[in-house]
C-alpha cells in the first residue's frame, strides 16, 4: 500500500506544477509526522498523563491565546481604574501627588515570546558588533588572527550556560543604578547569548576575509586605497556571503542558549515558561510545553529566514542560491 | 646608464614549507619609454612573478627594479596591472570599477566632473562606453578584460602590465582585444610589458619579444627584436617575412633550444644588437 502511494506521489510530483510541489510535499510531510506523533504519543503515559497528541496541544494554544486576551482585558481594566483614581483625586485636589503603577499581573505566553524575542535580539546585535569588526581585522592580518586565534579556540567549546554564574555575578556587582533601564535578568540572559553568538560570526567573518580573490586585493594595492575604503568596498562585499553564515550560525545558537539560559535562571522568557509549567505539573502541563516547544522551533525557522531575507537585500549577488 | 625601466640582475627566491625554491636567478631587462616587450616562455618558468616584482606585489631576493631611476619597493597606480581573469569587483558596475581605481588614484588632482569625464573617457578607448551602467555578470569575457585595460589605463600608468591578458579568452575576441591593445598602444604611446603564451600575439604586437629559459632558476634566454613597422595589419602579416622569420625564432627557442639556459645565448642579453633577430 506504501509503495502504491509512493508510485502515486512521484506521478504527482511530475505533474503538477512546482508551485503545487512545493506545497503538496511538505504538507504531506506534516501529515505523515502528524500522524506518527499522534500515535506514538496514545502509547506515552507519564506521571503528570498521557503525553500530548497533536490534538491537546492545539487546544492548548488556543487555550494560552484566550489566557493571553483574558491577562491583556484585565491589564486594560486595571489602566482603566487607575486612571479613574487618579482623576477622581486631581478633580478633589489639583495639587495631590498621584501615582502611575504599571500592571504587574502574570505575564501571558505572548509576553514571554516577546521578552524572549527581545533579549535574543539585543543579545545578538550587541556579539555582532563586536564579532564582525573582529573577524575583519582577523582575517586582514595574520598576526591578529595568530593573537587571537588561541582565545577563540578556547572559548568556543564552552557552553555559555558556564557563564551564566558569572554574567549574573558581573552584572549584579557591575550594574547598580537606582532606576534600571534594563532588569538585571534580561541583561544576564542577553549577555548569556551574546558569549555564544560571538564565535561564529568571528570566525566566519576571518574565514570569508582571508579568502578574497587575491586578485582583487592585488587590484586594491595597485590602485592604493585607503584601509577605510579597501574595507567598504572590496574586504565587505566579497565576504558579505560567509558573515551572514556566522550571523546565522550564531543567532540560531544564541535562540537555542536563550531558552535554556531562561529556564536555569529563571529569567522571564520562553525558558521560564517551560519551566514554570513542569513545576506546575497539571495534566495540561506537557501540552502546554508542547506548545512552547513548537513556539520556539518556528520562531528559529522564522529568524533564520529573516536572516535570509536580510542577506538577499544587502548582498551583491542576487543570483546567489540562498539556503 | 638610462634606461625608462630599469630590470636589474634580480633574482627571487620562495621559501616554503618544503624548502627554497629559485623561481629567478638574475634576470636583466632594460626597457625603453614608449616600448612595448612580451615576456614569453614556457609555464612556470617565473614569467609573472618578473611581472608581480614589476608591480611591487612581491619583493625580491637580490637585485632591483628602477622606473625612472626610483626604486620600485611597492605597489602603485604608475604600473598599473591588468589581470588575467579581468579582476572586476563582481559588486560593482563596469563605470564603479573604473571609477575605484580613478577616484583613489586623482583624489585631490581632478573634481567630480572631470573624474566622471575621464572614467567615460577610458571606457571609449576600449569601446565599453555604451555598457558602463552593466554589470560584470551581465558582459562576456571579452568585455570584461576591456573594462579591466580601461582601469588600467585610467590611471595613467607609466608601465602598464598584461598578465597574459588574453589568455582566457577564445580566438576571435582576443584578435579583437590584440587589436585594440595596438590602437590604444599608437595612440597613447604607453610602456607594456605583457606576459603571453601566444607566439603570434607576440609577434604581432611586440617591439621585443623577451624569452626566459625554463625554471627553477629561470633567466633571460633570448630576445628577438622584431622590427615590423606599424601599423601592423594581421592579414597582411601572416605572408610577411619577417613575420614569419620572427615567429620562427620564438619557436625554436620554446621547442628546441629552451630546455636548459644556455651560456651563449645569455651572454647576449644586455646588448640588443647581438640577439636582434636578423629579419631586416
Amino acid at each position: 500500500m506504501i509503495a502504491a502511494a509512493l508510485s502515486t506521489f512521484k506521478g504527482i510530483g511530475a505533474q503538477v506544477p512546482k508551485l503545487m510541489a512545493q506545497s503538496v510535499i511538505p504538507a504531506l510531510g506534516i501529515s505523515f509526522f502528524l500522524l506518527v506523533w499522534h500515535l506514538g504519543a496514545s502509547n506515552i503515559v507519564t506521571s503528570l498523563g498521557q503525553f500530548p497528541g497533536p490534538a491537546q496541544v492545539w487546544s492548548q494554544t488556543v487555550s494560552l491565546y484566550e489566557e493571553h486576551v483574558e491577562v491583556r482585558q484585565k491589564a486594560d481594566r486595571f489602566y482603566e481604574r487607575q486612571e479613574k483614581r487618579n482623576a477622581e483625586k486631581l478633580a478633589k485636589n489639583p495639587d495631590a501627588t498621584i501615582k502611575w503603577r504599571s500592571y504587574t499581573g502574570k505575564p501571558s505566553f505572548a509576553d514571554q515570546i516577546f521578552t524572549s524575542l527581545y533579549t535574543v535580539m539585543f543579545g545578538f546585535l550587541l556579539a555582532s558588533a563586536i564579532a564582525v569588526p573582529l573577524g575583519i581585522v582577523c582575517g586582514l592580518s595574520d598576526r591578529m588572527y595568530q593573537a587571537i586565534n588561541p582565545i577563540i579556540q578556547v572559548f568556543k567549546p564552552v557552553s555559555p550556560l558556564a557563564w551564566l554564574p558569572l554574567v549574573t555575578m558581573v552584572v549584579s556587582a557591575l550594574y547598580v543604578s537606582e532606576d534600571p533601564f534594563f532588569q538585571k535578568s534580561f541583561l544576564n540572559s542577553a549577555f548569556t547569548v551574546a558569549l555564544c553568538c560571538l564565535w561564529p560570526t568571528v570566525i566566519n567573518t576571518t574565514v570569508g576575509v582571508a579568502g578574497i580573490d587575491r586578485d582583487l586585493v592585488n587590484v586594491g594595492k595597485v590602485i592604493k586605497l585607503s584601509a577605510s575604503t579597501n574595507v567598504r568596498k572590496i574586504v565587505l562585499p566579497s565576504s558579505v556571503p560567509m558573515i551572514f553564515t556566522g550571523l546565522r550560525l550564531s543567532l540560531a545558537t544564541g535562540w537555542m542558549v536563550l531558552i535554556a539560559a531562561e529556564m536555569l535562571a529563571q529569567n522571564p522568557g520562553l525558558g521560564k515558561f517551560i519551566w514554570d509549567e513542569f513545576q506546575n505539573g497539571s495534566s495540561n502541563s506537557l501540552a502546554r510545553i508542547m506548545v512552547a516547544v513548537i513556539t520556539i522551533g518556528l520562531i528559529g525557522f522564522a529568524l533564520d529566514r529573516c536572516m535570509l531575507i536580510l542577506q538577499r537585500k544587502i548582498s551583491w549577488d542576487k543570483q546567489a542560491v540562498l539556503r | 646608464m638610462k634606461y625608462f625601466l630599469d630590470i636589474s640582475q634580480i633574482s627571487k627566491t620562495f621559501h616554503t614549507d618544503s624548502g627554497t625554491f629559485e623561481a629567478l636567478k638574475d634576470v636583466d631587462l632594460k626597457i625603453d619609454e614608449g616600448e612595448f616587450v612580451s615576456l614569453i616562455g614556457h609555464s612556470g618558468c617565473g614569467k609573472s612573478t618578473v611581472l608581480n616584482i614589476v608591480a611591487g606585489l612581491l619583493d625580491v631576493t637580490n637585485g632591483g627594479v628602477f622606473l625612472e631611476h626610483e626604486q620600485i619597493t611597492e605597489p602603485g597606480p604608475d604600473r598599473a596591472v591588468v589581470f588575467q581573469n579581468h579582476a572586476l569587483m563582481p559588486w560593482l558596475s563596469v563605470y564603479d570599477n573604473v571609477a575605484l581605481a580613478v577616484k583613489s588614484v586623482f583624489k585631490g588632482t581632478k573634481d567630480k566632473s572631470e573624474i566622471h569625464d575621464w572614467i567615460l573617457h577610458n571606457l571609449s578607448l576600449v569601446n565599453m562606453d555604451h555598457a558602463a551602467q552593466k554589470m560584470p555578470h551581465e558582459i562576456s569575457g571579452g568585455m570584461k578584460q576591456r573594462v579591466g585595460i580601461a582601469r588600467a589605463l585610467s590611471m595613467q600608468p607609466k608601465v602598464l602590465l598584461m598578465d597574459e591578458p588574453f589568455g582566457a579568452l577564445d580566438a576571435l575576441t582576443r584578435a579583437q582585444l590584440q587589436d585594440s591593445t595596438m590602437q590604444i598602444h599608437k595612440e597613447l604611446g604607453n610602456t607594456v610589458i605583457m606576459i603571453t603564451h601566444d607566439v603570434d600575439e607576440a609577434v604581432l604586437l611586440s617591439d621585443r619579444i623577451v624569452m626566459m629559459t625554463n625554471g627553477p632558476a629561470a633567466r633571460v634566454g633570448q630576445i628577438v627584436n622584431v622590427n615590423i613597422p606599424r601599423p601592423r595589419d594581421r592579414l597582411a602579416l601572416a605572408e610577411d617575412a619577417q613575420f614569419n622569420h620572427c615567429r620562427r625564432l620564438v619557436l625554436d627557442f620554446l621547442y628546441s633550444a629552451h630546455a636548459e639556459p644556455v651560456d651563449e645565448e645569455i651572454s647576449g642579453v644586455d646588448t640588443p644588437d647581438q640577439t636582434q633577430s636578423e629579419a631586416a
